[in-house]
């Protein structure tokens, strides 16, 4: 292990993270949060969505801002390209929670990054969403993610952040794990 | 209470030790060296649960050297092998015998309640009254199953680690082994040996090899002190009590027992089992990295042997630094199979959690853990013994049971005097 004589800051308020732990395993109901979105169709492939507030802490809470995301298909899909397309949103949704896992840890062990660089890339096979065949699936048939840090950091550390930011991120759980979905309809 | 059946009183005590393990027994030697007055109450025999809730094949994770209770040692020819389940036995009989521990055999605690000055033990052979109490009954008395267990095919027989006893009981047809602890690794090999294909889902674990510069990796770790290490110097007790098994094995060959070793004897390795959907098992994308954490975290440890045999002065008496190939995970790893077409038979070594239904005191917290510190439960008189990393990272092997039985006896000899004054004192007025 690296002797880190001076204190490293990532901009993660690491005494707060370990305070929030405490408390919610004190008080599990806190933790009970509910992510949310609002979508809404633009035309052709083309949706807005917005992200505003979230439940959380046993209250509602709201962003700062309101969020909004224009998610569409390129044109190679004969589609107007007004956004990225909704499966890149999950390599974007990936990247955050790893990076921001990332500084945490790297904070709790007062390591100094000084860059954090992924890189995504998820294989899809067209048969699948197109009906071609039945034995491909719609969704990716794998992620690639690579990190590069620079950091105060032996290879091995670095790599020890980049695995213990995986076992605590929870879209890696989400894309790695089967969640139970369920959609409703109404009409207008 | 109207609906007691006939009770009766065995028998009043000073402390009662619930369990003849080699925990209990410890505690029965140090109470016997401070004279306190004790019985030690057991459900079947001494060392019951290693006479009927262990498979076969199974030998201990320590070489013999290591096995030794407060004043007593192994002595047989066989320093460096490992026990089998029968010579543990014989080695813990051996002790209570030797010890003539107070043992009360077939005798089943039905429940335990906090009476004026301690506690009413009450068992299938009448109720004992005592001052206090030391829960000795073991850390691995309910094996714990996932939740999805419940979806599950009918026509998938399920077994647990503690019912398993050899391959020969299953039923032909490939084997699902659930978990990855030294139970999954060496249930999934021997199931493997029988002939029948083995898939094995990978969860966090902990890779060790079984010999490391010539060495037991256990004499590296009681030698540079890991063992003795204090749940209260970890940076997270709870983690570190939930830490699964090193995946060990012990064997006249002293072979090491890894994920790379059964996969090329023909094991498949997959992620945790993650779901049950349309009759298949679904295993989670994580194997990866759970692979990666756990071959981090052994080349620290050994990083941890080399520093400390070089400030040792004994880097040249052991063999040289050895690192191992990282754990092949393939490809790309298989994220489901077919259960009952393909899968005749579940195997979970999912772990196992204690026993306290009989407890009836307000000792739990929320998820239904004893609340204890470092052993003292949260209730005076009352002491656990021989769980995980109870005090020290030792305290559930055979080994580990001294120090902590030293120092809780200490503890309960205390109550005991301070609550006997304070009763003498009350007469007094």
């Amino acid at each position: 292990m690296n002797k880190h004589e001076t204190t490293a800051d990532n901009g993660v308020n690491v005494e707060a993270l370990l305070g929030a732990r405490e408390a919610l395993t004190e008080a599990p109901e806190a933790a009970a949060f509910k992510w949310r979105a609002t979508s809404e169709w633009v035309s052709g492939t083309h949706s807005r969505a917005t992200v505003d507030g979230f439940f959380g802490l046993g209250d509602e809470q709201k962003h700062r801002q309101t969020f909004q995301f224009d998610a569409d298909h390129p044109e190679v899909f004969a589609a107007e390209d007004n956004g990225a397309t909704p499966v890149e949103f999950i390599l974007v949704g990936l990247a955050g929670c790893l990076s921001a896992g990332i500084a945490s840890v790297a904070q709790n062990r007062n390591i100094q990054l000084r860059s954090v660089k992924a890189t995504l890339e998820a294989g899809m096979d067209l048969q699948g969403i197109l009906g071609i065949d039945d034995a491909v699936r719609n969704g990716f048939d794998g992620i690639r993610v690579h990190y590069e840090i620079d950091a105060d950091a032996t290879q091995d550390e670095i790599a020890a952040l980049v695995a213990q930011s995986q076992k605590r991120s929870a879209v890696f759980d989400i894309v790695t794990n089967p969640t139970d979905v369920t959609v409703t309809t109404s009409k207008a | 209470m109207s609906d007691r059946i006939q009770r009766w009183q065995a028998g009043i005590t000073d402390v009662v030790v619930i369990g003849a393990g080699h925990s209990g027994l410890a505690m029965s030697h140090a109470l016997s060296l401070r004279s306190i007055d004790h019985v030690v109450i057991e459900r079947g025999e001494v060392a019951n649960s290693w006479r009927t809730e262990r498979w076969d094949s199974l030998r201990l994770l320590t070489p013999n050297w290591m096995s030794r209770l407060p004043g007593y040692r192994y002595e047989g020819n066989d320093p460096d092998g490992y026990m089998s389940v029968a010579e543990v036995v014989e080695f813990v009989a051996g002790y209570a015998s030797r010890n003539a521990a107070p043992v009360h055999t077939g005798t089943t605690v039905t429940q335990v309640e906090q009476v004026a000055g301690g506690y009413r033990v009450s068992t299938s052979r009448g109720d004992w009254l005592c001052r206090a109490l030391v829960l000795a009954s073991g850390a691995f008395n309910v094996p714990v199953i996932p939740r999805l267990a419940d979806g599950i095919p009918s026509d998938v027989a399920q077994l647990t680690a503690q019912r398993y006893r050899n391959p020969s009981e299953l039923e032909d047809g490939a084997v699902l082994v659930v978990g990855a602890s030294a139970t999954g690794l060496q249930l999934a090999q021997e199931i493997r040996q029988s002939g029948r294909p083995v898939t094995l889902a990978v969860g966090e674990h902990v890779r060790m090899p079984r010999v490391y510069r010539g060495r037991d990796v256990q004499w590296w770790m009681l030698a540079s002190g890991v063992l003795d290490q204090r749940i209260e110097d970890t940076d997270d007790p709870l983690r570190a009590r939930r830490v699964p098994s090193p995946q060990l094995v012990g064997t006249p060959e002293r072979a090491t027992l890894d994920l790379n070793a059964l996969q090329a004897q023909g094991i498949e390795i997959v992620g945790r089992l993650a779901g049950i959907r349309d009759d298949k098992a679904l295993f989670s994308g994580s194997l990866r990295n759970v692979c990666a954490l756990a071959d981090l975290k052994m080349n620290r440890l050994l990083d941890a042997f080399d520093e400390w045999a070089n400030e040792h002065g004994i880097a040249t008496e052991v063999a040289p630094v050895e690192r191992y190939a990282p754990t092949d995970v393939g490809s790309s790893p298989r994220l489901d199979c077919d259960l009952g077409k393909h899968v005749k038979t579940i195997v979970w070594a999912t772990g196992f959690k204690p026993d306290y239904s009989w407890l009836d005191a307000p000792v739990f917290d929320r998820r239904g853990n004893l609340k204890h510190d470092r052993g003292v439960v949260d209730l005076p008189g009352l002491y656990v013994l021989g769980l995980p990393y109870l005090r020290r990272r030792k305290s559930s092997f055979i080994h580990g049971a001294e120090d902590d039985v030293n120092e809780l006896s200490a503890h309960l000899s205390n109550y005991l005097d301070l609550t006997a004054r304070r009763h003498v004192s009350g007469i007094a007025m």
